[in-house]
């Protein structure tokens, strides 16, 4: 049986958590210390040896791609820290700065070390306030401590950063879009390549790096790559947040090592709520291909979630059980492409668009049968000639969707419209009064 | 982000609108004001420009919306056109293009929040405050509109005010929220500050000065919480790094 590992969130319930002496009380900066005492290509070594993989979706490994930075190249290198958590679904980087903002930044100075950065960057959505402000105190502290700074902790290493606040625009999660956006333009995807490792922020050699992997890295020196890869799976080592959350009795962050199932993660968070069973999930966010209940004990690593259909993504669980129309979900979330869609690629922005009207008369009975296969032309006209990965991951839910459930397609068509009662999928459907009464 | 109205409203700005009508610059002690924020933000970056999206921050902070005369403030801090501020400023959702009201008060409808409750709330505020997707009630204290994944799904539905979290709502709490922000009592989001800030003032924290208010507010709830009390309950921890398995040996893979 696969058991919980809190490492990011070990401390989250001391009440002082977010402090820097709460996060020192815990051992905090103590990787620091060791890091800076190590050389930087050690660093990258371990990183490569731990096998961590980029756990903002894509599970790129993340010590290769610091080790792709050119030697020869004269400009500053930047640091780029990817905290523009907004695919649907996913929830971890947000309350991992919440509570523990310090993991980041203590991550953010090895990383920096490592990759002989003195400027980074922490790119932040803009719509969640509170957070941005135990970032920046977290930086403050830190630079008075002299954790960040000239002279860190008096080796000789200088390291500024920049908490940077976001305007609302999924597409800066990409990585691209995200360096465009930080250097004051609209948010909009770059041919690659040249990759940010070779031209990235303002032309210069540059690591872009999500919250989570970042934020891994000091436990990665403080316990070692050996430490690290005996959790998880060979190709997925390590541990990571998986965010239950919709139709299941405890939702919330469970931080696990890759490769647990479903079926595990339900245990522990006390199965489907009372009275209803798992209709379809997704494993990694909006993004990646919907599973059902076929799929409970597919471990959630990267290549088992890859090889049935599907991608790891953010681990972030969205569970439907019963009550939930699939025709409806999968239009809310094309309606979100399509409302995020940055307009530079014809594919992308035509064919959410046209896809939205499809699904929405579809959803109200007005579809046809015909109505499916125009879908999966769109998607086919999607997948693989967009500009960047949102156009591709918008086809994801549409075409799985329609694989496991056809029929409840074709159900909207022959009844003349939704046959699901919404009200039955709330929050407070089972509780006494059904009309959304006090808690 | 802000949302769009699912039905009715597919063919919105990505291109450039046109430049709002209105005086072109602020008052000369509003821009001698704003100049030394200004120069702070824009020194923070190795190139001026970086700063622009904090400074329509800033802008946004000064008049609750980014007006013609805000973005000749941005243009001329950063010596780009009027025309360039204004297709940056429209691509992002959170630069309100007119006035609004004090609290913005934005319901999750992405799916999972929508599914559990989201939509029912939203149709619920719009009906008790008599106001569409992004209108504002006529005291001026309410906009309502529906957003995007705020990264919350673990405590659907959300309701954002003010981009400070307002966790596991009903139609009935959301509500009252709306009644109480309107009534000017008090209101404390469920992870956040001790109290909500204004638009304006949330607007000028995420320009990028403090507010001092970082201290306030829990660590983590609820669901933050859920996988870390069971460990604690089970005994379960991750591996000690001076007592591992050897290879092979290890189980639950």
């Amino acid at each position: 049986m696969t058991t919980l590992t809190p490492i990011l969130s070990h401390n989250w319930d001391r009440p002082d958590s977010f402090t820097l002496e709460g996060y020192r009380a815990d051992g905090g900066y103590r990787a620091l210390r060791k890091a800076l005492a190590m050389e930087p290509e050690a660093i990258v070594d371990l990183v490569k040896q731990s096998g961590l993989r980029g756990r903002g979706g894509a599970g790129f490994p993340t010590g290769m791609k610091w080790g792709f930075l050119p030697a020869d190249n004269p400009n500053p290198r930047y640091l780029v820290v990817n905290a523009d958590e907004s695919e649907p679904g996913t929830c971890k980087d947000i309350p991992l700065m919440l509570a523990n903002p310090h993991s980041l930044v203590e991550g953010v100075a090895i990383a920096s070390y490592a990759i002989k950065s003195s400027q980074a960057f922490i790119y932040v959505r803009g719509e969640v306030v509170h957070v941005i402000r135990r970032l920046r105190r977290a930086v403050a502290d830190a630079y008075a401590a002299g954790l960040l700074g000239k002279d860190i902790l008096g080796t000789g290493f200088d390291l500024d950063v920049v908490v940077h606040a976001g305007a609302g625009a999924y597409i800066c999660g990409e990585e691209t879009a995200l360096l465009d956006s930080l250097e004051g333009y609209r948010g909009q995807p770059r041919l690659k390549p040249p990759f940010p490792a070779v031209a990235g922020l303002y032309a210069s050699p540059t690591v872009v790096n999500n919250v989570e992997s970042i934020a891994s890295v000091p436990s990665i020196v403080l316990g070692g790559a050996e430490w690290f890869t005996s959790m998880g799976t060979e190709k997925s080592a390590g541990f990571g947040f998986f965010s239950l959350s919709g139709h299941v009795t405890r939702p919330g962050q469970y931080e696990a090592p890759l490769g647990i199932t479903l079926r595990e993660l339900l245990g522990m968070a006390g199965g489907i709520r009372e009275g209803h069973r798992l209709k379809f999930w997704t494993p990694g966010g909006s993004s990646t291909p919907i599973f059902t209940e076929e799929h409970l004990d597919t471990p959630l690593d990267f290549e088992s979630v890859g090889a049935a259909g599907s991608m790891l993504g953010t681990r972030a669980l969205q569970i439907f059980d019963e009550t939930t129309c699939v025709v409806r979900a999968v239009g809310r979330w094309i309606s979100f492409y399509a409302h995020e869609s940055c307009g530079k690629c014809t594919p992308c922005r035509e064919g959410n668009y046209w896809m939205v009207q499809v699904l929405d008369r579809l959803e109200r009975g007005e579809g046809s049968e015909a109505d499916l296969d125009k879908l999966l032309d769109i998607c086919d006209n999607l997948l693989g000639r967009s500009f960047c990965a949102l156009g591709d991951g918008a086809t994801s839910p549409v075409t799985s969707s329609i694989k496991h459930f056809r029929q409840e397609y074709i159900d909207h068509v022959e009844q003349g419209g939704c046959p699901f009662d919404h009200t039955r999928s709330t929050l407070w459907a089972d509780r006494p009064t059904t009309t959304g009464g006090n808690p | 982000m802000s949302g769009h109205d699912h039905s009715h409203d597919h063919s919105h700005d990505h291109g450039a609108p046109a430049i709002p009508e209105g005086t072109d610059t602020f008052p000369a002690e509003v821009v001698a004001r704003l100049e030394q924020d200004a120069k702070e933000l824009i020194g923070r970056y190795p190139k001026p420009r970086s700063a622009l999206l904090p400074l329509l921050h800033l802008v946004q902070s000064e008049e609750g919306h980014v007006s013609r005369a805000g973005m000749r403030f941005c243009a001329d801090q950063l010596g780009i056109t009027l025309a360039e501020v204004n297709a940056v400023a429209t691509f992002y959702t959170m630069y309100r293009r007119r006035p609004g009201g004090d609290y913005q008060v934005g319901v999750c409808t992405n799916t999972l929040c929508a599914v559990m409750g989201g939509d029912e709330i939203f149709a619920a505020l719009k009906e008790h405050l008599g106001v569409g997707n992004n209108e504002t009630t006529e005291d001026g204290k309410v906009t309502l509109e529906h957003v995007e994944c705020n990264a919350a799904c673990d405590f659907a539905p959300v309701v954002m005010v003010n981009w400070e979290f307002f966790d596991n709502q009903t139609p009935d709490s959301a509500k009252r929220l709306v009644d109480d922000l309107r009534l000017g009592n008090d209101v404390a989001p469920t992870r956040g500050p001790a109290g909500l800030c204004t638009w304006k003032q949330a607007s000028r924290v995420l320009a990028g000065f403090d507010d001092g208010r970082a201290g306030e507010g829990v660590q983590a709830a609820g669901p933050s919480l859920a996988g870390l009390k069971l460990a604690r309950e089970r005994g379960w921890s991750a591996p000690d790094p001076a007592h591992l398995p050897a290879q092979g040996e290890e189980e639950g893979k």
